[in-house]
């Protein structure tokens, strides 16, 4: 295995392109993402996007934010040759919705909003409720893994450039 | 943003290694030695080490006070005294002045003034109570896997490095390419392919 350190830095773009494959299958391919989790009613994209381009050796950032972030502005970044940095993102599983930021560097989730869970009203109340907690912030992270997973395997496939990217290629570049 | 807030940021580790049997024992002992110590009436500016996730003003770690279920919780506990830098520079510049009057000097040297900015921040060091930072974390031993509430980075070199020398053991953090390395059950085709891995152009 490399060098943590060297390694955190020489696959960001692995991160990056993984969130622009994610805003890809979620927009064209959402049964895909029930097959992985059978109680998903919906993952979408949330109120904020950030995306970054790198064109002669300059970085340019771009953040999209609002209710209605999407999403033409960032298709247009994409088209432009930008990738995805950060994503925030709605799911949805039962009754329930969760809402959280991906970056894609590290993939730390930030901004983890789960659903409500019961008040904490005495101490003899406080293991159910992180009980409560850790298995709500447990979906939100195996559904991650699970995507992240299929992610990797496609990308270190040929797949990846036979098929998938001009398919990306394709739905970015098809957005009037 | 606590374990129990409303919103959380998580980092996720994976554990690299096993500790010494039996496990609670060994955790409890090593939470203990390595417990966070009220630096508030020391010249101390910085103390780091561990608390309990319930009492983190108070940390016990006697019985199984940190297991909840088949989880282990407890928090980080981060101790630091800011000193306003203009605040230093005010107390340094009266008292090079009374140097320099009660010697009848013109001047002080700079090892002097070092050692009166020194004594400067030690003494208010004294009169500063420390701000705590609480980051809760969460190691679910069987899966050898570890969350740890923030993404702070400085938060997160200090848990890796007081979990190495409380336990022992390594912290690996997940990213893209440790999460493909170690969780992704790759092939030994697909680690290979990983290691040559290149940017994807979405140009046309």
């Amino acid at each position: 295995m490399l060098d943590v350190s060297v390694a955190y830095n020489r696959y960001k773009f692995v991160g990056h392109e993984f969130l622009t494959w994610l805003w890809f299958i979620i927009e064209t391919e959402p049964s895909r993402l029930r097959k992985l989790d059978p109680e998903l009613l919906n993952l979408q994209v949330g109120n904020r996007i950030v995306l970054e381009n790198i064109a002669h050796d300059k970085v340019e950032n771009i953040t999209i934010k609002g209710d209605d972030a999407g999403l033409e502005e960032g298709r247009l970044a994409l088209r432009k040759g930008a990738v995805v940095t950060e994503l925030n993102m709605e799911y949805k599983s039962g009754d329930h919705l969760w809402r959280f930021t991906v970056k894609g560097e590290s993939l730390n989730i930030s901004g983890l909003k789960p659903p409500e869970s019961g008040n904490v009203e005495s101490k003899e109340d406080i293991e159910g409720a992180v009980l409560e907690k850790v298995y709500l912030y447990e979906k939100v992270i195996t559904l991650l893994d699970k995507l992240y997973q299929v992610f990797i395997k496609i990308r270190l496939d040929n797949q990846w450039p036979q098929t998938i990217v001009p398919k990306i290629k394709n739905w970015i570049h098809s957005i009037k | 943003m606590g374990l129990l807030s409303s919103t959380v940021s998580i980092t996720r580790y994976t554990v690299d290694g096993k500790i010494k049997e039996p496990i609670l024992e060994t955790v409890a002992t090593g939470l203990k030695k390595h417990t966070i110590t009220d630096i508030d009436d020391n010249v101390a500016d910085k103390a780091v080490g561990w608390t309990s996730f319930e009492n983190p003003f108070k940390p016990d770690f006697e019985g199984s006070t940190f297991v909840f279920g088949t989880l282990m919780l407890f928090s980080l506990r981060v101790d630091k005294k800011a000193i306003p830098a203009q605040i230093v520079k005010k107390y340094q510049t009266l008292e090079v002045a009374r140097r320099i009057a009660e010697t009848k000097r013109d001047h002080l040297s700079r090892n002097e003034k070092k050692l009166i900015k020194e004594a400067i921040i030690n003494k208010l060091c004294l009169k500063v109570p420390a701000t705590p930072n609480i980051y809760d974390i969460i190691w679910h031993y069987e899966a050898s896997s570890l969350w740890f509430f923030t993404n702070l980075k400085t938060a997160n070199e200090e848990l890796e490095t007081l979990f190495s020398k409380t336990f022992k053991i390594n912290l690996i953090r997940l990213f893209p390419y440790t999460c493909a390395e170690l969780a992704a059950e790759l092939t030994s085709a697909e680690k290979n392919a990983l290691n040559q891995l290149t940017p994807t152009s979405f140009r046309e």
